[in-house]
């Protein structure tokens, strides 16, 4: 009778690897390189039933599906580009986990830019203010005559 | 006025946020519109369920407008659409067209047995390549297709009386189908 713990190390262990091994069903690849690049392929791709999965985890029946396209397609020759198109035009370009850049996606592309320049002119604008304060205050103190000064510090 | 920008940044987030709830409960989360809308719908050519011998494409359907709807014997929500399709919008008098999609013929015709058939005509899609094309991802899925082929507008998830009244009538007028 082995120890408990080591029964529960065991189990912990055929967990982790259950969890590793692909929920896809086999396809028939010819070599090596040809997985690899649908495994890149259905990874940037959106399943449309589980939103939050990738076309390489989900287990949806239609995720089954797309894959099996994805993977007809490649053997017919077809480009990644080209196949992710197909699916765009198709299932909208939500599909593409990396959203592509045009005028509807300017908002989510830029925003955090801007959102980072507004932050830098605001600091800098406090900075030069306060650094012209401090300027002030020096020379107030130099000519001997008490000043208010203003600003605020927040 | 400095005083007042933390507050100003306050009611900015506050107003984020509302639009945010209010966003999500007047969309469908999970809905994806569909790019096809305005394009010519895919050329299909499928076996009509009840003889498989005979199939129907797109291009004998060209001339009349027509809706089709996607459906499959293992969809629970089909079931939950399928009265309404029967009671609602087959006496609209656009012609039906029913996808068996991902579904066995077998399932398919017993699922209609059961329920009662709405459809004009039924193409079956079992491997659901056809699907794909028109992307197809839950069903019951409708795509309403204008005399020229082009689709016009797409619904994703079961037809309720009221998105008849507030969608699809609306759209058939487009066509100039006048509502009976």
């Amino acid at each position: 009778m082995m120890p408990r713990s080591v029964l529960m190390a065991l189990l912990l262990a055929l967990c982790a690897l259950a969890s590793t091994a692909h929920a896809i069903d086999p396809l028939p690849f010819k070599d090596r390189a040809e997985e690899v690049r649908f495994q890149n392929l259905a990874r940037q791709l959106r399943c449309l039933v589980c939103q939050n999965q990738d076309l390489a985890d989900s287990d949806a029946d239609l995720a089954k599906d797309l894959r099996k396209q994805v993977f007809d397609m490649m053997r017919a020759g077809k480009s990644d580009a080209e196949i992710k198109q197909y699916l765009a035009a198709r299932y909208n370009d939500f599909v593409l986990y990396d959203p592509p850049l045009k005028p509807g996606t300017y908002l989510l592309w830029f925003t955090p830019f801007v959102l980072v320049a507004i932050g830098a002119i605001a600091l800098l604008r406090i900075l030069r203010r306060r650094a012209r304060a401090a300027v002030g205050e020096a020379l107030t103190r130099q000519s001997g005559q008490p000043k208010n000064t203003e600003e605020e510090d927040w | 006025m400095n005083r007042l920008l933390p507050l100003l940044g306050f009611f900015a987030l506050v107003g984020l946020l509302g639009f945010g709830i209010w966003w999500n409960q007047h969309h469908e989360m999970n809905e994806v519109p569909s790019p096809l809308i305005g394009k010519p719908a895919p050329e299909f050519t499928l076996p009509l369920l009840y003889d498989s011998t005979k199939s129907l494409s797109k291009a004998e359907l060209l001339g009349k407008p027509y809706l089709v709807n996607v459906f499959g014997s293992w969809c629970v929500t089909c079931q939950d659409e399928h009265p309404i399709l029967t009671k609602k919008v087959k006496p609209l008098g656009i012609k039906l067209i029913g996808m068996a999609w991902k579904d066995q013929p077998e399932d398919a015709k017993r699922w209609l047995a059961q329920f009662g058939n709405p459809y004009d005509a039924i193409v079956s899609d079992v491997d659901g390549r056809t699907g794909i094309d028109f992307g197809v991802y839950m069903a019951p899925e409708s795509f309403l297709v204008d005399a020229q082929g082009v689709i016009r507008y797409k619904r994703i998830g079961m037809f309720t009386p009221e998105l008849i009244e507030r969608e699809l009538l609306p759209e058939m007028a487009k066509l100039g189908i006048a509502r009976p």
